[in-house]
């Protein structure tokens, strides 16, 4: 050994060598992170069940995409390769910071085997990367501030040094682990042994070039030094992750096993309560902290605060009182704050009025767009449904929807109309002539129900939606009736404003009147019937939606369709809520209205699961919000950017939205709005009456 | 503070399509959907406020049949803690002094430190609240929409003025009030406390055990009786405009800037 070299062995501190100094404050640090993860499990053992465990294939199927694979990340395109490059150098140099921190000083620190080296050069790579990655991020947070970062003044102060701080510590941790191989290496190299291979351009490669030269005292205080930034930056940043949103790196993992699986539907009111049990459930709803499952506690935790929920959410875009980012963080902060570390928990505070506004409750339309953006798969819809539980419990809900949920109960639809006039849309004298509906009695050779409800029973505008329905199943040779008088609301928006016991009054009705009509198979025309039956209601028959049925009848050559009868027009489709993001259908109305020869399409920038909310439906047009701008505004003026002048929509709600938005954005004349039930009953070819095809055959042979 | 609340139901004006017999003497009852009388409901929710405030009791009363029992459990469920209907075939036909009696004889049965009625049924005169003071001797105030309690003996009640204006005035307990719409944000009373409500007990209390005379209520004492019931034809002046929402609106504001209420 040269003179003056020392080993890491021989260190003695307080009577103890360096190894064992090293591994007594190792346990330290594991035993601190430890206590404080306890601490912050401490809510989510109050927490109310969830029942998370079923289906572990499926949950780890999710994990391998969204949690290994990032499949949500790169829709943000900066951001998400950013994170992807940190995420996977953070797997790859998981092990080797593990082997490091415990056997770095010790005198039998031994150059790895050949797959071992060839881990080394990928970890080594993966540092480098990760060093580069953070620092763009550090730049991008400091310098260019992307606008979703921002935390408006009525959310509270935000967090903006967590992220920073966050990043420089990760910087420090590559820079003091490669210094730490660089360093050694020098020495290596500098005492004439087999120096350890440092990959060209790697982070290590590089700081090596810079202090090669220095002398070997420098070098050993640089290795030692940085052994020592590394260990203490290590166990610090451990630590210090459950304080904030850092701490998705230990819960991501669970939070994408646990995650909701089936889309469309709602939570129960307690998991593993029945429904008959539910007349024993004293309370309802999220009213207090504690109130939330623990799942939906782990989301708070697991919140990364990228705001990508609220850059996508319609309630935020119009400057309606929501974020739901700050539905996770303002929890979060509330974990933190009445769960300290030292002292007793202070609990049971009621929410709302505390960290939530009634407002901010009700703003929520339920599209699902935040959800569907989440790369943690963090849940929203079903705490805003438990919160307004909560709220329905309590009797606080705003007037406007009271006096609907009044009218559903007693009349079965939101409007208070008679029950007896349910089925008059189909009375119409001149559409009574070319196409007949029949009220379902129970003789079982009627296969189809068309689930019309409420706004397509009552509304005038949308009435003409249901007949177009009607045409276009008569023309596919559907034999179809309805429920008429029998039918009531399908309650969709019933529950999911809260009003559960309605909901099921609603729904129990129905699937009687629906089995007692014994027939094979249910279309609709809207999407949130459509949901309600297919996720909310137990053993019917199959549900379709109306554009489901014209896809497959274009394709199976009953519907043909002629060409489009205005060439000029360009038309846009709009993917409903509950028709895309909930159920995943986007290519059968698509396709249904490419199957119209001639007929111009554009996409809006925002369509498919990425598409606009128009303002909600059902029992939210009864909500009066506080906002800037409608919804429905929005999305007219995105149609007009993508060069549409006609919106077609595939939901009652959305029509009725977007022609009001048409109205008050005074784009009448340049834009309109049609169903596309509609749009194909215009243009499907009809067998002509016998008369009218005597006539045109005369004509024929008269020409001839 | 024991507080009665007496209601009543009435078919739902939003609703129905109220329509007449044929007889032309009601309307026609057979498709109504009804509920708690709108100004009734309110006076619950002012009850309940005191007595959250106060503590005490709230009693709810409603003079009817059967089928009245319904309200009764809405108001049990909108948290009431005793709901008791008046029921007896000689209650039948009452006029306003007829119901006044008959609750006259239920507020006497219990101590009741403030009564409050709707300030008026949406199918009535606004007759019960002032009779049934009268009857007991109790101060009175109509068209109530304030109420505090001072002290433990008084109340200080706000009143709406015509104009606008409000009016304050200070009662001795115990006493009656007319609750005015509007005092107050009723609370939504959902349908599982509407459920829950279905196995609580609800007394039902006939003219013996209300210690009323049969002759002083129903029809045979009834000395205001309905004679007709019908819709008034258009008068001069008056117009209905028709066409399509925005027709009618645009005729509106038409109308309106015509006769100077827009500028």
């Amino acid at each position: 050994m040269v003179e003056g070299a020392q080993t890491n062995g021989n260190l003695i501190f307080w009577g103890m060598s360096a190894p064992l100094l090293v591994l007594i404050f190792q346990l330290l640090g594991l035993a601190c992170f430890s206590c404080i993860v306890y601490a912050r499990a401490a809510p989510l053992v109050r927490g109310q069940r969830d029942l998370r465990f079923d289906r572990p294939l499926l949950r780890l199927q999710n994990v391998l995409k969204f949690w290994l694979g990032q499949w949500k990340h790169p829709r943000y395109k900066v951001a998400g390769t950013l994170h992807l490059l940190i995420f996977a150098g953070f797997l790859i140099l998981a092990t080797r910071a593990f082997y490091l921190l415990l056997f770095g000083l010790a005198d039998d620190f031994v150059a790895p085997s050949a797959i071992g080296r060839g881990y080394d050069i990928v970890a080594d790579y993966a540092a480098t990367i990760v060093f580069f990655a953070v620092s763009a991020a550090a730049v991008r947070r400091v310098v260019f501030k992307p606008a979703r970062y921002a935390v408006p003044e009525r959310y509270g102060k935000g967090h903006p040094l967590d992220a920073i701080f966050l990043l420089a510590l990760i910087a420090l941790l590559m820079l003091s682990e490669s210094l730490f191989e660089a360093s050694r290496a020098a020495i290596q190299a500098q005492q004439g042994l087999t120096a350890e291979f440092l990959p060209v351009l790697s982070l290590g490669w590089l700081l090596k070039e810079v202090v090669g030269s220095a002398s070997a005292a420098t070098l050993w205080r640089l290795h030692l030094g940085s052994y020592v930034v590394d260990v203490l930056t290590f166990y610090f940043l451990l630590c210090y992750r459950p304080f904030g949103i850092q701490f998705h790196v230990e819960t991501s993992l669970f939070n994408v096993y646990f995650a909701k699986l089936d889309r469309g539907t709602v939570k129960p009111v307690r998991w593993g309560v029945s429904d008959e049990q539910l007349d024993q459930v004293k309370s309802f709803g999220v009213k207090t902290f504690e109130d939330f499952t623990w799942k939906h506690m782990l989301d708070f935790y697991s919140c990364a605060d990228c705001g990508r929920c609220s850059d996508n959410c319609p309630a935020n875009a119009v400057g309606r009182p929501l974020s739901p980012r700050f539905l996770s963080i303002k929890a979060r902060d509330y974990a933190f704050q009445h769960y300290p570390m030292f002292g007793s928990s202070r609990n049971g505070q009621p929410l709302i009025g505390g960290i939530y506004s009634e407002d901010e409750v009700w703003s929520c339309t339920t599209c699902g767009a935040c959800e569907e953006e989440c790369p943690l798969l963090v849940e929203y819809i079903d705490k805003i449904v438990d919160l307004r539980r909560g709220m329905v419990d309590d009797g606080n809900v705003p007037k406007s929807i009271q006096k609907a949920l009044k009218a559903l109960e007693s009349r079965g639809n939101p409007y208070g109309k008679m029950e007896k006039k349910r089925a008059d849309w189909a009375k119409d004298k001149e559409f009574q002539q070319t196409c007949k509906v029949s009220v379902l009695d129970g003789d079982a050779t009627t296969e189809t129900l068309y689930f019309a409800d409420s706004i397509t029973s009552y509304d005038d505008r949308i009435q003409a939606i249901g007949r177009a329905t009607a045409r276009v199943l008569t023309a596919a040779g559907e034999n179809f009736g309805i429920l008429g008088a029998a039918e009531k609301d399908s309650g969709h928006e019933v529950r999911r404003f809260g009003e559960e016991m309605l909901f099921q009054a609603l729904r129990d009705h129905n699937t009687e009147a629906i089995k007692a009509s014994g027939v094979k198979r249910i279309v609709t025309s809207d999407p949130h019937a459509y949901n309600a039956l297919k996720h909310d209601y137990k053993d019917l028959p199959p549900v379709e939606h109306i554009s489901q049925v014209i896809a497959r009848e274009v394709k199976s050559g009953k519907l043909k369709l002629n060409h489009a009868e205005n060439g000029s027009n360009v038309y846009a489709y709009h993917d409903p809520c509950y028709l895309g993001r909930h159920n995943q259908v986007y290519d059968d109305p698509r396709d249904a209205l490419d199957a119209i020869p001639g007929l111009k399409r554009v996409e809006m920038s925002r369509c498919r699961d990425r598409s606009f909310c128009c303002g909600g439906g059902g029992l939210m047009l009864f909500y009066e919000p506080q906002e800037n701008e409608r919804m429905g505004v929005k999305r007219v003026q995105m149609a007009a950017e993508a060069g549409a002048n006609v919106i077609v929509t595939a939901c009652p709600f959305c029509m009725v939205n977007i022609e009001d938005a048409i109205k008050v954005s005074g784009m009448e004349g340049k834009m309109t709005a049609i169903d596309l039930a509609e749009l194909v009953d215009q243009h499907i070819v009809r067998k002509r009456p016998q008369a009218a095809e005597d006539e045109s055959n005369a004509l024929v042979h008269a020409n001839a | 503070m024991e507080i009665l609340v007496c209601a009543r139901r009435v078919p739902d004006t939003s609703e129905n399509e109220i329509q007449l017999n044929d007889a032309g003497n009601d309307i026609e009852r057979d498709d109504l959907v009804y509920s708690i009388n709108e100004a009734d409901n309110y006076a619950v929710e002012e009850a309940l406020q005191i007595v959250a405030k106060a503590g005490g009791n709230v009693t709810v009363a409603t003079v009817g049949t059967d089928e009245d029992e319904e309200i009764l459990r809405r108001e049990l469920a909108m948290g009431a803690n005793h709901g008791v209907l008046l029921s007896d075939d000689a209650f039948g036909g009452s006029d306003g002094k007829g119901i006044a009696t008959i609750l006259k004889g239920f507020a006497q049965k219990g101590k009741y430190d403030l009564i409050l009625t709707g300030v008026q049924a949406e199918d009535g005169g606004a007759q019960v609240g002032g009779m049934l003071a009268a009857l007991l001797d109790y101060p009175f105030a109509s068209l109530v929409n304030s109420v505090e309690v001072v002290g433990g003996s008084k109340l200080k009640v706000g009143r709406e003025i015509e104009g606008g204006n409000k009016e304050m005035n200070e009662l001795d307990l115990p006493c009656v009030l007319s609750i005015q719409t509007g005092i107050n944000e009723p609370r939504y009373v959902g349908m599982k406390g509407i459920r829950q409500a279905q196995s609580l007990e609800v007394p039902t209390y006939g003219a013996a055990d209300l210690g009323v005379d049969t002759g002083s209520v129903g029809e045979v004492a009834a000395k205001v009786k309905r004679d007709d019931y019908f819709v008034p034809v258009a008068g001069k002046g008056a117009e209905i405009l028709q066409g399509s929402h925005e027709e009618i609106a645009d005729r509106l504001i038409e109308l309106m800037k015509a006769k100077g209420g827009l500028q």
